[in-house]
């Protein structure tokens, strides 16, 4: 028998995301349990493990609409050897990104000042609270992203596909009926 | 008033300690704490920092549209959104009442949500800390570990929630983000072979599933003094009720209740939610805090979910399920329990629950039928309530004559927990933190209340916020994409 090989370290992190292509990751079932003979999770919404350490693998979830999401994505590229966007946010911007067109300023006042049924509103403005930016954007628009993998979300498959591909060294190919836009 | 720990008197000068990202949680959240020299706690607040403005963006897109949109909210619990959209565009479409075919497609998409959620909250997020400890070391304290030690259990609630996830495959086209629901009703139904590959399955489900009410019940048992007062937070409760006080998650009227149990209000139909509930916004959160209109927002807050669901309700309408709330209320009779770790116990009772309908369900040929949708007189407003499995999920859009949304408002399940998330993690800190160095052990109990709660963080950052700073964005090769400047 092969001597055991080193563990791949991934990280994972949901930015402006719903957070469903974390389930479909986790869609991959019994599959988990075979992956994480090979794997071991570092920074990732399902460990209490909160920055990023050195890793082979970084998967991120989501876009950037924020100056929170700008700093996990810059420590996510300064960590993980190799960046994966996951899913239509992270790759376009996603359907967040639908409010790219729209002034910050109304989408404020409309929430919090006249939505229905507020009392005394006004608009949050603490120093905990990072700043929106006026746009969403995609992954790439702020660092390099190494592969790109497209589905809202992907699916199992399509995640489980790459994988294996990355583990066996091979260059991930995701064939027909695994690549999908929806 | 302002709650205490809410705002230090004199925040200059306090230490801050932050627990950022809230983990093994669903979406994105942090935690603040003002401690002074000597340790004692000042202030204590759970923010939500992101924003996404689907309120908004909703408004001048077509209304046939929305169902799919919306479920982008949230991809843990997709089928909410999807369904609580429908059911107030049905309003719009004029479908008071929905085929029979089609309002049992959509109870069978939604209890399998319930469950696949149920499970998933359970066994991957919350079960490390019910199992090794609160403060055991960080590199066990998950899903991971559990794996590792308790194979059994972690793949026990694996198959669950998966089978959770192919009850919404079938009835929605997809695990997350399909399209089942349309406005009026489904866009299919179940065919023979759709059913007969779950059905033979739920002996199996029932059977894990009363394993799960026994393991949660177990687990409080084990440390019941200590689980009973942890983050303890009395409070209204509110969900909605079935016909006949049954439980009922898909549809129902509100009910609240006060922390004693007494009738706050009862029979409110949907439509009228507004005369009821109304939201306040603090500086420091993105998320509303939303109350009992007739209470005042200093004492109209209320939980929602398992834990005020079950309690909320008459009965549970399926044996199983409540034999287990039975056993559950005889332990404190007559007291309403409010300690945030009994939700564990509820969701499990839930989970059941949701694995008994189904078992009724796929059993009932009325989900082969080919009566997929109603109409009738066009209205220009509906209201969609369901209860999610973190809570009682509000919809409400207006739709013009040109079939667009003109207005679009949404009171998420997590939403209505923010109050009673404050309150008990303010209760963790007084009672773990105060006077001590804070450890990550230590801190990671003010998670383990959150967690109790099943918040999910993505639901509840549908709002936008601005903030004094500036923020420059450049890509790879340096250049300026974008920079931001706020006064
Ligand atoms: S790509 Fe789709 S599933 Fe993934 S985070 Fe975005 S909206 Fe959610």
């Amino acid at each position: 028998m092969a001597p055991e090989k080193k563990k791949l370290r991934v990280a994972t992190a949901s930015l402006a995301g719903c957070f469903g292509c974390h389930m479909s990751l986790l869609d991959l079932d019994e599959r988990i349990l075979e992956l994480l003979k090979h794997i071991e999770f570092d920074r990732s919404p399902i460990t209490d493990i909160k920055t990023c350490g050195p890793c082979d693998l970084g998967i991120l979830e989501g876009g950037v609409c924020n100056a929170e999401n700008v700093h996990v994505l810059r420590e996510f590229r300064k960590q993980c050897k190799t960046l994966v966007a996951m899913g239509a946010c992270a790759v376009n911007g996603g359907l967040p990104a639908q409010r790219n067109h729209l002034d910050v300023r109304d989408c404020l006042q409309d929430v919090y000042l006249v939505g229905v049924g507020v009392s005394r509103g006004f608009i949050p403005n603490d120093p905990e609270l990072p700043l929106p930016l006026d746009r969403v954007h995609p992954l790439h628009d702020v660092v390099k992203i190494d592969y790109f993998l497209p589905g809202c979300p992907p699916s199992a498959d399509a995640i489980w596909q790459f994988l294996t591909d990355l583990l066996a060294g091979r260059t991930p190919h995701l064939g027909h009926g695994l690549i999908h836009y929806d | 008033m302002t709650f205490v720990l809410e705002k230090a008197a004199a925040p200059a000068g306090l230490r801050r300690i932050v627990i950022d990202p809230v983990s093994r949680v669903e979406g994105h959240g942090k935690v603040t704490i003002l401690l002074d020299a000597d340790n004692r706690v000042h202030q204590v607040r759970l923010h939500i920092v992101e924003f996404r403005g689907f309120e908004r963006f909703i408004q001048g897109r077509p209304y046939w549209e929305v169902p799919v949109m919306v479920q982008r909210l949230c991809g843990i619990c997709p089928v909410s959104h999807h369904l609580a959209a429908s059911k107030a565009l049905d309003l719009v479409v004029g479908a008071k009442k929905l085929t029979r075919t089609a309002e049992k497609c959509r109870r069978l998409m939604h209890y399998g949500q319930i469950l696949q959620s149920h499970a998933l909250h359970f066994y991957h997020l919350a079960s490390p800390d019910l199992l090794f400890g609160f403060d055991a070391p960080v590199a066990k304290r998950n899903v991971v570990g559990v794996i590792a030690e308790h194979p059994e259990l972690a793949t026990q609630g694996v198959l669950l929630r998966k089978f959770g996830q192919e009850v919404i495959r079938i009835t929605a086209g997809k695990r997350v983000h399909g399209t089942g629901a349309i406005p009026g009703g489904v866009n299919k139904s179940v065919t023979h072979a759709e059913r007969d590959e779950l059905l033979p399955q739920m002996p199996q489900i029932l059977a894990w599933a009363r394993g799960a009410v026994r393991i949660a019940v177990d687990l409080h048992r084990a440390h019941q003094e200590e689980y009973d007062g942890f983050g303890y937070v009395r409070s209204n409760l509110l969900s909605l009720v079935g016909k006949n006080g049954d439980l009922d998650l898909y549809d129902g009227t509100l009910r609240a209740r006060d922390a004693d149990g007494g009738i706050l209000f009862d029979g409110v139909d949907s439509q009228n939610y507004r005369a009821h509930l109304k939201e306040d916004v603090r500086s420091w959160s993105y998320m509303k805090f939303p109350f009992i209109g007739s209470l005042g927002a200093d004492l109209g807050w209320y939980k929602v979910g398992p834990l005020a669901r079950i309690q909320n309700c008459d009965r549970i309408p399926t044996p199983l399920a409540e034999e287990a709330r039975q056993e559950f209320l005889a332990r404190s009779p007559g007291k309403l329990v409010h300690a945030p770790l009994a939700y564990h116990t509820a969701r499990m009772i839930e989970l059941l629950h949701a694995a008994e309908v189904i078992d009724g369900l796929l059993r009932d040929d009325d989900l082969h039928g080919d009566d997929l949708v109603a109409k009738g007189p066009r209205q220009i407003q509906g209201v969609g309530i369901i209860e999610a499995p973190r809570g009682t999920l509000i919809h409400h859009y207006e739709v013009d004559s040109q079939d667009l949304v003109t207005m679009c408002n949404l009171i998420v399940s997590t939403t209505h927990n923010n109050q009673a998330m404050n309150e008990a993690i303010r209760e963790v800190a007084r009672k773990y933190l105060d006077g001590k160095e804070p450890t990550e052990g230590l801190l990671n109990h003010v998670e383990v209340a959150i967690r109790a709660f099943d918040p999910c963080l993505s639901c509840a950052t549908h709002a936008l916020g601005k903030m004094p700073l500036v923020v420059e964005l450049r890509s790879a090769d340096g250049a300026l994409v974008e920079e931001i400047v706020r006064e």
